[in-house]
């Protein structure tokens, strides 16, 4: 373990020696706010500061934007009824009538993932989403979520979501072999999804960043970091949509698993 | 090159001699448990958040606002049939003015025209009456004229006879002038 560490201080070494280091990688790293100590379950990190704030926003747009009440919105009202009328009608009309009693976990879902991705683009903020443990924790939730609502919901008509009745006979067990194995592989693209593009995007700025040190290239560097921010405030937005519309597909299937 | 001493307490698994990460923070698996635990308290949090307060809220305020959009269309929707109603009594009454108007107009007319050929009755009457009298007038007139012509005829007829020197019968003349103007 120590020859490994060793290893990589002397790559950093290296690079340094040039005048450029790169370490896109950094700003992912979780340390403990109060002192140097190791990073244990209760330990209060960068990573809950960064979810405390996000709470903060949440709370900020949603609870104090709406407290007037008012018919005519103020603006922090009109994004909170905007936020609520977007999530409420996309669980409208891709999971039906009946999945709007899900709704608030979907707009849970939703508020925290739009909140972190935009927060996460605050320089020197840390993206709570960028981090696989987090986005997983989020699939896992909505797959467990989703199956056993099905079974409770449909039986053991749940599991006719594999056998798809429209094809050939012959086919079936096939495209039941297919169907489960992408059914499982939901959980890992829905969370690598949001993580790996919001990870990517980051390091990509700080790579341009590192290039940013040498005078020849930085005015470049400077407009690709530009660029590419723009293009991750768009990222940050379509994840958070992509993520929340494909919830709704799966608790559709979990309510309606007929083809 | 002249390698750092490793400070021990902050190299580990995921962090170099440096500070900075091996590989991916997000693989590394010291990490992992301190952001899941944090991530569900913030879950649970905003969940409670969002379903106990605000999106009651925010649903009632859409529903108020609905209610206060219908209520406001049903309301013009009323004044507007109001409007109909007013603009067609109005219509209505403007029909009735004119139609009453026609019929005093009419009534006026027939009211004259009977008047008027009472008159012309009554003139008519007087107009034949007169004339009527003047004809009696006037065959009076004549009568006398031929009672006139008959004496001014036996008064010449007697000169004349007087005249050739014979006396005359005026019994004799008169007869004979009252035989020749009936002949």
């Amino acid at each position: 373990m120590a020859t490994e560490a060793a290893h990589g201080a002397e790559t950093v070494e290296h690079a340094a020696g040039t005048g450029l280091s790169f370490h896109p990688m950094d700003q992912f790293m979780i340390k403990p706010l109060f002192g140097d100590g190791a990073v244990g379950m209760f330990t209060i990190t960068n990573a809950t500061l960064w979810m405390f704030i996000c709470i903060l926003a949440i709370i900020a747009v949603m609870v104090l934007g709406t407290s007037r009440r008012a018919i005519i919105p103020s603006r922090s009202q009109s994004v909170a009824e905007l936020a609520y009328g977007f999530i409420y009608k996309m669980v409208e009309d891709v999971t039906g009538k009946d999945g709007l009693k899900y709704f608030p976990y979907i707009m849970t879902l939703f508020m925290f993932i739009v909140f972190s991705n935009f927060l996460g683009l605050i320089p020197m903020s840390f993206t709570t989403t960028s981090h696989i443990a987090v986005t997983w924790v989020l699939a896992l939730c909505v797959f467990l979520g989703v199956t056993i609502l099905g079974f409770v919901k449909n039986g053991v008509h749940f599991l006719g979501l594999f056998w798809v009745t429209s094809a050939p006979l012959a086919l079936r067990p096939i495209l039941a072999v297919i169907e489960i194995i992408s059914y499982f592989v939901r959980p890992v693209s829905h969370s690598i999804r949001l993580a790996g593009n919001v990870m990517a995007g980051h390091a990509v700025m700080k790579v341009f960043a590192g290039f940013a040190a040498l005078a020849i290239v930085s005015p470049v560097s400077i407009v690709a970091i530009t660029a590419i921010y723009g293009l991750e405030v768009l990222v940050a937005f379509i994840q958070a949509y992509v993520f929340t519309i494909l919830t709704c597909v799966y608790l559709k299937d979990a309510l309606h698993p007929a083809h | 090159m002249a390698v750092e001493p490793i400070q021990e307490e902050m190299a580990g698994i995921c962090v170099d001699a440096h500070g900075s990460a091996i590989g991916m923070p997000q693989l590394c698996g010291e990490w992992i448990p301190n952001q899941i635990f944090w991530l569900i308290i913030t879950l649970v949090v905003i969940f409670f958040v969002l379903s106990r307060i605000a999106l009651p809220r925010i649903a009632s305020v859409l529903a108020e606002r609905q209610g206060t959009i219908t209520n406001d269309i049903s309301a013009a929707e009323e004044l507007k049939r109001q409007a109909k109603d007013a603009e067609a009594a109005y219509e209505k009454a403007l029909a009735d003015a004119r139609a009453e108007a026609q019929t005093i107009a009419q009534k006026t007319r027939d009211e004259i025209k009977a008047k008027l050929d009472a008159a012309t009755a009554e003139a008519d009457a007087k107009i034949a009456g007169k004339a009527a009298e003047s004809e009696k007038v006037l065959a009076e007139i004549r009568a006398s004229a031929v009672e006139s012509v008959e004496a001014v005829a036996k008064d010449t007829a007697e000169a004349i006879v007087a005249a050739f020197g014979t006396s005359a019968d005026r019994a004799a003349i008169d007869a004979a002038v009252a035989n020749r103007m009936k002949g």
